[in-house]
């Protein structure tokens, strides 16, 4: 314990020795300006450092400069302004950045710290202010700034890219189908990055229409690849054979022959054969793991249409998919659209198929675009709830059709 | 911030109204109840804390009430808006706003600095709200025009607004929370009541556009109230000649000179500044 206490004591010493700066000494030439000011901002001291950085004589400031007088304009507003003010309520400011100007009118980033210094009794007689040299900091800031504006450019280029590149991946314009009415709404869940959901209404070569709107697993480029390879594959396979079951297939041996190491690739998937009559029309049906249709009649009630097993289409060898048959009058609108809406977080539970049903009760009986329209309604008071891409496909009867057949 | 105590911020759960100009604006009303009713009004850069030297003052003899203008200080930065707020009739209309909620009548309005000019354009618009103003340090127009002496060139503003641009002002986005109220970071509410002048730098840069970019001379002419204005001797940011040319242009108005530095007598001259306004507010009456 004594030795620490004697070496101790022998540090103190040899530092005495080396440190010969009298007090006047470290205040001229401290590595920062320092100056004092009167109240009324008038420099009544000011240290060799900051009269070296301005390129003043002593006698040029003290008595006859005021502190602002050192600054740049905009520097003298915010001093007035901010600094001023802020100095007599709360005695201190720190970290303010300003600009000084030297006598030859060069500029010099600088940061200030100031402090009042009072009477006993509190009362302020000066305010000092420390001066720090930040011409590296603001290059540095000016960097920063740059990079930040970089980034935002790029981040503007990738939305650019998001919406261009989702757009190939829905059809521009629904086809005018004689005698229905159909409606489509895509709901973006980010700006940033491409969706998998996708839908489509073509002619089949019989006079019947092929439709789908399903969900490719995953988002961004790699989802976006496969979107447009299902996409694709659905409408070349229902050239062939437009049986649903068939096309659904075909879309699952792709699928399944695309796989490499990458993620697993797969989708939800409802595929329609739609046939115009006299009188409405007939919807088959096949579904790879997709929610149920939703059918809205014209007495105003509203129900599911179910094809309960069929399997996610892109991970077995032989998917098991289901079909079923719907019969539309005018009137009645059926409407296919992908989970992001029932996935739709509200509070701490999911927007649910049963809370969907009950909202098509209230709308019901509507059209095509009724539905499509709700749906937007919907998302937009849901909000930030919805964190998945939203595709939505009606297909309606109107109620005093028209009929080309 | 004691002083302050006595008063009561009016929030709308104790009116009953909805988001209303009284907690939009932030407002605290303190003092002599049936006292003359005194509005004061902060400039551009702090918020309604600039007032705390002369509050206690006027507040033994007035009803004092203060305001934050929206987008500073405990206002609701959520009502900001950069198209209302881009012209100082927004602040006027805001200024009429809370005077209709608080009822007032042949009050006295306080503006300083841009302030004055926004009690200028509300006495303007409504004589019925205020019956005096009080112009500190006012500047109609801070921009040389011809013959026009502001005290500033159009670079001069244009370094200004450039500054605020390059967001020199020492301003967080951590900030923005705690001004919105974010209840889930109380501990940020701490960190602002050192921070009187702390602006968001969008509102800080619309907000010193619309000040220094404004040209209010032609609206001295219609302020038919009785006028005071207070300026101090050495202020570079409203001199001397620009309060004689508001004295010139506001007829039967009364001009006194400060003997202060800077722009903001009521913190560097507190009690002249509060003596020149009671005199003003009690002896006429």
């Amino acid at each position: 314990m004594c030795e620490t206490w004697n070496s101790s004591d022998n540090d103190n010493e040899m530092f005495s020795a080396l440190l010969e700066d009298s007090a006047e000494d470290l205040y001229e030439n401290a590595p920062c300006g320092y100056l004092s000011t009167l109240l009324d901002g008038k420099i009544a001291k000011v240290n060799g450092t900051l009269l070296r950085w301005l390129g003043y004589a002593r006698a040029d400031l003290v008595g006859r400069r005021r502190f602002s007088d050192l600054l740049s304009v905009g520097g003298k507003l915010y001093h007035e302004t901010h600094l001023s003010p802020l100095l007599r309520m709360q005695g201190e400011v720190r970290g303010v950045a300003l600009e000084v100007v030297a006598a030859d009118g060069t500029r010099m980033p600088v940061l200030v710290n100031c402090t009042v210094k009072t009477t006993e009794d509190g009362e302020p007689l000066l305010i000092r202010t420390t001066v720090f040299d930040a011409r590296d900091r603001r290059a540095y800031e000016q960097e920063l700034l740059r990079a930040r504006q970089k980034a935002e450019g790029e981040r503007d280029e990738i939305r650019r890219l998001a919406i261009t590149l989702q757009r190939t991946l829905l059809p521009p314009v629904l086809p005018d189908v004689p005698g229905m009415e159909i409606a489509a709404h895509y709901h973006h869940a980010s700006p940033f990055e491409v969706g998998g959901d996708f839908y489509d209404v073509f002619p089949l070569a019989d006079g019947r229409w092929g439709l789908f709107l399903g969900d490719v697993c995953g988002k961004g480029a790699g989802a976006a690849a496969v979107t447009s390879l299902t996409r694709y594959t659905l409408r070349s396979a229902a050239v062939y054979d437009p049986d649903p079951t068939a096309v659904l297939t075909n879309l699952n041996t792709v699928l399944n022959q695309e796989r490499d190491d990458g993620p697993l690739r797969f989708c939800t998937v409802t595929f329609g054969v739609l046939e115009v009559e006299a009188d409405g029309c007939t919807l088959t049906l096949a579904a790879g793991g997709h929610p149920p249709g939703l059918l809205l009649r014209a007495d105003g009630t509203v129900e599911y249409v179910e094809t309960p097993g069929g399997q996610l289409i892109g991970i077995l060898p032989d998917a098991r998919v289901v079909t079923t048959t719907v019969r539309l009058s005018g009137g009645d609108t059926f409407a296919l659209y992908s989970d992001g809406v029932v996935e739709a977080r509200t509070g701490d539970t999911r927007y649910s198929e049963e809370a969907l049903l009950e909202f098509a009760g209230t709308i019901a009986p509507t059209s095509a675009a009724g539905v499509v329209e709700a749906f937007v309604g919907l998302l937009a008071r849901l909000g930030e709830g919805v964190e998945d891409d939203t595709a939505v496909l009606a297909l309606g009867v109107p109620q005093s059709p028209h009929r080309d057949l | 911030m004691e002083e302050w105590a006595a008063g009561y911020h009016c929030h709308p759960s104790e009116t009953g109204w909805g988001m209303d100009a009284l907690s939009r604006n932030n407002v605290v009303v303190v003092g002599h109840h049936d006292g003359p009713v005194v509005v004061l009004a902060h400039g551009f850069g702090c918020d309604q804390n600039m007032w705390r030297l002369v509050v206690p003052a006027l507040a033994e003899k007035c009803r004092v009430v203060l305001f934050d203008h929206v987008g500073a200080g405990q206002s609701d930065l959520s009502s900001w808006d950069a198209q209302r707020y881009s012209t100082l009739d927004g602040y006027a209309s805001d200024v009429l706003d809370l005077s209709r909620e608080l009822d007032l009548r042949d009050a006295v309005f306080v503006g300083h600095s841009v302030s004055a000019m926004i009690g200028v354009l509300a006495v303007a618009a409504d004589p019925t709200r205020f019956g005096r103003l009080v112009l500190v340090t006012p500047s109609p127009r801070y921009v040389d025009d011809g013959d026009y002496r502001g005290g500033f060139s159009a670079a001069d503003i244009d370094e200004l607004l450039d500054s605020l641009e390059s967001n020199y002002l020492g301003w967080s986005a951590t900030m923005a929370p705690v001004i919105m109220g974010n209840p889930d970071r109380p501990e940020l509410g701490t960190e602002l009541t050192n921070s009187f002048c702390r602006t968001d730098p969008e509102v800080a840069r619309v907000f010193a556009r619309t000040t220094f970019l404004s040209d209010n001379r032609a609206d001295l002419a219609r302020v038919t109230v009785p006028t005071l204005i207070l300026e101090c001797a050495h202020d570079v940011i409203a001199p001397p000649e620009v309060g004689a040319y508001v004295h010139a242009h506001i007829p039967g108005s009364t001009r006194v000179t400060l003997d202060a530095t800077g722009h903001c007598p009521q913190l560097s001259a507190p009690e002249a500044t509060a003596e020149a306004i009671l005199r003003f507010v009690l002896d006429q009456r």
